[in-house]
């Protein structure tokens, strides 16, 4: 039974590979599916290893993946700051 | 089994209470760092559980100036190269701000490169965080003061000749008191440092080396940003309190990382405070904090 898992906003995804070739347990891979702009967003090919640590959330450039542990809320900001 | 056994509809990505989604998606090339570092940036405010109504985030011109225009915290996006003299009026008219100083490494070494230097030697209270992709990137790949020897740019078709900054080197000579670099491979450590640089009371300085793709890496045939990334974890070696004047950047050989400088000396504002005390005696007071209304 995996730990984590990991929310893909696909629109945002410019298909770097960031997530996919620093995931410690390479839970994820470019899929052959296309985005709106043409991007190959990646999938999780083997979600029973993710640990749900984040390292994709880290690295992603483009803001489009998260990883979060199950039961386990992201820590967030405590006051969103209204402009 | 699959992942939507455990869907949870209300966690959203930590980054993105931080970001004006309206102005997603950002402007940055595929493969390029300044995300990353961003990343970085809110998961240290996160953790350092800092009070985000006295912090400030000021920019300037260039690919990371954008940073301030993508964060929904106050930030300001100054002219070219006077992200440093802005901050520097904020954080001496209201000192209980933490003030942020988010740029690149042309905005800051070399449009603003008196600024960067007189900051440091001033050790005025300014975190600064410098996006190093070694190259001009918003215009179009020239050569800038941080390109390394033999890096082959729009205005050195044949390879750079001129020496490069060696920035940590720069500012711990001025003066700075805390001094690091990272690269986009190392984000805990960079969330870690920017924590520690938080804490600092002084003139803090974080190099984040960081891809290219567009201009520097595809120019000099180091393939695209994934591939730096690649070349950073394999290149790059953790020296920390290494002598600053041996951590200098080649186009590819190691890349020193790691907190170089870790020191106290007092601030502007503590020696302008003392002197005026001294010289002044009773008759000086301080104004403290500046209240807009």
């Amino acid at each position: 039974m995996a730990k984590g898992t990991v929310k893909i906003v696909v629109e945002r995804c410019k298909a770097c590979g960031f997530c996919v070739e620093f995931c410690p347990t390479k839970v994820l891979a470019l899929s052959p599916a296309f985005n709106s702009k043409g991007y190959h967003p990646p999938h999780m090919v083997n979600p029973e290893k993710c640990s749900g640590c984040d390292l994709c959330g880290m690295y992603c450039p483009d803001f489009a993946i998260f990883g979060y542990k199950v039961g386990e809320k992201p820590a967030q900001k405590e006051a969103v700051h209204e402009s | 089994m699959s992942e939507v056994d455990f869907e949870c509809a209300e966690c959203t990505n930590p980054v993105e209470p931080f970001l004006r989604s309206e102005r997603m998606p950002h402007i940055w090339c595929p493969g390029c760092g300044i995300g990353t570092t961003v990343n970085c940036f809110t998961r240290a405010l996160i953790d350092s559980k800092a009070n985000l109504e006295k912090l400030v985030v000021v920019s300037g011109i260039g690919c990371t100036g954008r940073v301030a225009g993508y964060l929904k915290l106050d930030s300001f996006h100054t002219t070219h190269g006077r992200a440093i003299p802005f901050a520097t009026g904020l954080k001496l008219a209201n000192p209980k701000l933490t003030v942020v100083v988010y740029a690149g490494d042309g905005d800051l070494s070399a449009i603003g490169g008196n600024h960067l230097i007189h900051a440091a030697r001033r050790n005025i209270d300014l975190k600064v965080i410098c996006v190093n992709n070694l190259i001009y990137g918003m215009t179009g790949g020239q050569t800038a003061p941080t390109t390394p020897e033999h890096a082959t740019t729009s205005t050195n078709p044949y390879g750079t000749f001129e020496p490069g900054f060696n920035l940590p080197h720069l500012v711990d000579a001025a003066g700075a008191v805390y001094v690091a670099r990272w690269t986009t491979f190392h984000v805990r450590q960079v969330a870690r440092s920017m924590q520690e640089a938080f804490k600092k009371k002084g003139f803090s300085f974080i190099e984040i080396i960081s891809p290219c793709p567009t201009l520097y890496q595809r120019r000099n045939k180091m393939g695209d940003g994934l591939d730096a990334m690649k070349y950073y974890k394999q290149a790059s070696k953790v020296k920390n309190g290494a002598p600053t004047g041996e951590v200098g950047l080649t186009k590819t050989g190691e890349i020193a990382v790691g907190k170089f400088v870790d020191r106290d000396r007092p601030d502007y504002r503590e020696l302008m405070v003392h002197r005026f005390h001294e010289s002044l005696g009773d008759e000086y007071v301080e104004t403290g904090e500046l209240v807009c209304s």
